[in-house]
């Protein structure tokens, strides 16, 4: 068999993390090569050093393609060789026409002067390959996400692609334009490209792919070959998941309430902007006081948008459903409601979301719960400042100063300065979304421990994560949401990732 | 504390309030200047009095412009407002006969309710303030034209006129002999002396919580240089005519400002909201609501900036307020305010208005033509917000 490409011994490191780890993948000429592993697996960063997103110099190891070791410094070389990446966020311009699109930075022109007619004929003939029936001059923004990702194909292929990646091309894609893609694929493949398919879905693997290498914590654990259909959705499972889970996770003593302390009900939530898109259906969940609940799935799977339309309706419309806490039912229609209601929610994002970032600690700490240090209106700076010397010392923020500015501080601290402010709000309920996101292994323990700390304080803990094993070795009980529901729940000493797994994955 | 922690928490605290300092030292450096230029005449009593009441309604506005930058907007119809209440106010005394009590405050709340209006569409509609308050300053300006039918009204009565070119009594007079406004010195030494004492209340009631940020030292020669600065000013002004009112409207609006931009969950919350517009709001906060209040604010402050270039003018012309909202804005931006919101401080606009003032009047003074003072004032804009950036890039 003729081998396309080989990246040998592929080594990235960022700081802090080791993202890859002596990797080797080896992709056949014409084959369809299914990449899989969780979220944070390294995946995504194998191929951004494949496509020059990550220069060389910037990883250890070679890349071997087409027979040489290849030197890539930005993606424009890579393209140059037919490399073409399609990443999982599509890189369109909305209101730039589909031919615009396509050929943008790579216009058909004399001398700098685009000559229109030839590129609305060669955006036809390319609309036409994959099945987009579109004018080439509609807008980006008028056609679903689903031809969208049909004009990234378009655009990749009007670079006379040899080796296609794509990752996570169907996350965002209804059942039946993800079937039209897969099919493109086969279809591209009888024509001799090749294709790098990275998906969380083991049943599309399963219909396209012919080999399919699994990473896990940034090393290739196996590579299988799918041809011949022996492979089960099981054996991926099993690679994808299974690692050494003691201690790293504090130990605890759940002591959980009989009574439900907070509880949803037949929570529905429309997307903000595509008034068709359900992207919470019909959830019913609950949490008792010293309760630690997680919520496990996939990207996308409508965690966040449940959380924070719970918070004070911050996201989406059209929100539909009950919440009761302590038995009542609580007013959680605007986020100052929410807090007052007992609610606090953590964002995913801090930097974006969480933090002023060019305020001091002590202004993030109290930002929430300010009348907790005013009389009046009128701030007590010296109370402030206590309150933030309490809480620095209480969860062990690291700074020299509470006057430091939040941007200052590394991802660990700023998320403890983002806990204390919710702490110090008072909360009864806390909604922790990716509280453990890009910090590194020393500051996701002690955020761990703050945690069952407040869990044994009778709080009650929400976790959404994507790091089944942080689920896993933190909460008491498990729900399962993919796709905006919930599709059930797991006790602790029941769950394992293989049974979450295959929950999301039922469909 | 040990010398060396010390001096290495004094080394901390100047890096991250360079700016502030720097602001001031700039601004006592361009008045020495100007003094030496001009042989004097820039400090002299008369100079003075008139770079106050020049330079009052940019200091008005500003402060309001302060609060709109820091949220993250900008408000170009000030100028336009100006215009049209001075506008307003002469059709209502001179045309209709109004008595000035009852105009102030009429005028007053027009402009609340103008800056309101602009706020509404910027705040719920989410429609950038820059073309909201573009299309204000065409529309007032147009009504302003209307309002004064193209020709300038006025004179306005005396009672109106005190507002800008009027003096505080002398409430002493004769205790001194000569023109020296007694009762103006003693409230400059009772401001002199109440600064600081306030300060020191502040400091030991932080101290009473946790260790003092700022460094004793730099405390004491903060307010010593403020002291000497006021009581020089103030014996300035007393052997003149003595403090002007609108001097006093100034200072009080400052002092407001300053303390509900420091002190109070209101201010804090317009600083978050145009540092991270999206935290702050998941935090609790009603950042609609904030913004409105922001451009209803400004208005009012533009409306009395209206009221006071009327009353200086003594006519309301077509042309009042042309531009004013670009000597506004530059003295925010001089001041240290950032352009992307969260950032800046009342004084600190108010020094960049003093700044500004200072190099109109002292170019003036030694003949610089107006065409140069244009690029002299426009290369200073640039050159304090470069400060600014190449500071920042160094931290």
């Amino acid at each position: 068999m003729d081998t396309i490409l080989e990246m040998r011994n592929i080594t990235k490191t960022f700081p802090g993390v080791k993202a890859l780890d002596d990797v080797s993948l080896k992709v056949e000429r014409g084959e369809i090569h299914a990449l899989c592993g969780e979220n944070g697996a390294g995946k995504s960063t194998l191929m951004k050093v494949l496509s020059g997103v990550y220069p060389i110099g910037s990883y250890e190891g070679d890349i071997l393609y087409d027979g040489d070791v290849q030197e890539f410094k930005d993606i424009r070389d890579s393209e140059e060789r037919g490399i073409i990446i399609i990443h999982q966020e599509l890189a369109l311009v909305p209101l730039l026409s589909i031919a615009e699109n396509i050929f943008l930075g790579n216009e058909i022109c004399e001398n700098g002067v685009i000559n229109w007619p030839a590129t609305f004929a060669r955006t036809g003939e390319l609309l036409k390959k994959v099945g987009l029936r579109e004018t080439p001059s509609e807008l980006i923004t008028n056609i679903g996400v689903g031809k969208q990702q049909l004009v990234e194909i378009a655009k990749a292929l009007s670079k006379k692609v040899k080796l296609l990646i794509l990752d996570e091309p169907t996350a965002s894609l209804q059942e039946n334009d993800s079937q039209k893609l897969l099919d493109l694929l086969l279809e591209f493949k009888a024509q001799g490209i090749t294709s790098i398919l990275i998906s969380h879905k083991l049943n599309e693997i399963n219909r396209v792919a012919d080999r399919i290498t699994i990473i896990r914590d940034g090393k290739a654990i196996s590579t299988l070959d799918a041809r011949g259909g022996k492979i089960t959705e099981d054996d991926i499972v099993k690679d994808m998941v299974g690692r050494d889970m003691a201690h790293r996770y504090p130990d605890r003593t759940p002591n959980i309430g009989t009574d439900k302390l907070m509880e949803v009900r037949n929570w529905n939530v429309t997307h903000p902007l595509h008034p068709e898109r359900k992207v919470v259906k019909n959830v019913n969940i609950d949490v008792a006081a010293g309760e630690v609940v997680g919520i496990a799935g996939l990207m996308g799977a409508g965690r966040t948008e449940l959380a924070m339309s719970i918070f004070g309706r911050a996201y989406g419309a059209d929100i539909s459903g009950e919440v009761l806490i302590n038995g009542k039912p609580a007013d959680v229609t605007t986020v100052e409601k929410a807090i007052a209601s007992g609610l606090a929610y953590v964002t995913e994002d801090r930097k974006e979301m969480g933090l002023v970032l060019e305020e001091s600690i002590t202004t993030n700490i109290t930002l929430a719960n300010l009348d907790g240090v005013a009389e009046h209106g009128v701030i007590n700076e010296g109370a402030e400042r206590q309150v933030a010397e309490e809480y620095r010392s209480k969860i062990n923020i690291r700074t020299p100063n509470v006057a430091q500015k939040a941007v200052n501080l590394s991802g660990g601290n700023q998320q403890k300065v983002v806990l204390a402010k919710w702490l110090f709000a008072g909360p009864e309920v806390l909604i922790l979304d990716e509280p453990t996101r890009g910090i590194d292994v020393g500051a996701k323990y002690e955020i761990y421990t703050i945690i069952n700390q407040l869990a044994a304080d009778g709080k009650g803990v929400i976790m959404i994560s994507s790091e089944m094993p942080e689920l896993l070795g933190m909460c008491d009980r498990i729900y399962v949401m993919n796709e905006g529901e919930i599709k059930g729940q797991l006790a602790a000493n029941d769950a394992s990732q293989e049974k979450i797994m295959r929950m999301i994955l039922k469909a | 504390m040990t010398d060396t922690s010390s001096s290495k928490s004094m080394g901390y605290y100047l890096r991250t309030h360079m700016r502030e300092y720097g602001m001031v030292i700039a601004l006592i450096a361009i008045l020495a200047f100007f003094q030496v230029m001009t042989d004097g005449v820039m400090l002299k009593p008369v100079n003075l009095t008139n770079l106050f009441l020049q330079n009052s309604y940019i200091i008005i506005m500003a402060v309001g412009m302060l609060l709109v930058i820091v949220g993250g907007h900008i408000d170009l119809s000030v100028g336009s407002v100006v215009g049209f209440v001075g506008a307003l106010a002469a059709v209502m005394i001179v045309h209709w006969d109004l008595p000035t009590v009852i105009v102030i405050p009429a005028c007053l709340i027009v402009g609340a309710v103008i800056g309101a209006a602009q706020g509404y569409w910027v705040a719920y509609w989410r429609i950038p303030s820059f073309i909201v308050t573009l299309a204000g300053m065409l529309v007032f300006k147009g009504l302003t034209l209307a309002l004064l039918g193209g020709a300038s009204v006025g004179p306005f009565p005396d009672s109106f006129q005190a507002m800008s070119s009027g003096f505080l009594p002398d409430f002493f007079a004769g205790l001194i002999e000569g023109r020296f406004n007694v009762f103006s010195m003693v409230l400059g030494v009772a401001i002199a002396v109440i600064l600081p004492v306030l300060g020191l209340r502040a400091r030991a009631k932080q101290a009473k919580f946790a260790e003092v940020e700022e460094p004793m030292a730099f405390f004491a020669a903060k307010h010593a240089i403020a002291g000497i600065a006021i009581l020089y000013v103030t014996y300035l002004l007393s052997t003149y005519r003595g403090l002007p009112n609108v001097l006093i409207v100034m200072a009080l609006l400052i002092a407001i400002f300053t303390f509900i931009t420091n002190s109070t969950t209101l201010g804090r919350r317009i600083y978050a909201l145009g540092g991270n517009e999206k935290a702050a709001k998941l935090s609790g906060i009603n950042t609609k609501r904030l913004t409105f209040l922001t451009f209803a604010n400004m208005g009012m402050l533009a409306a009395l900036a209206g009221l006071v270039f009327a009353a200086r003018l003594n006519t309301a012309t077509p042309k009042a307020g042309l531009a004013f909202e670009l000597d506004v804005i530059a003295a925010v931006f001089i001041g240290g305010a950032s352009m992307s919101g969260g950032v800046g401080k009342v004084i600190g606009a108010v020094v960049g208005a003093l700044i500004m003032g200072v190099m109109n009047n002292g170019m003036s003074i030694i003949g610089v033509g107006i065409d140069w003072q244009q690029v002299i004032k426009g290369l200073v804009l640039l050159a304090a917000v470069i400060f600014d950036v190449y500071n920042k890039n160094k931290a």
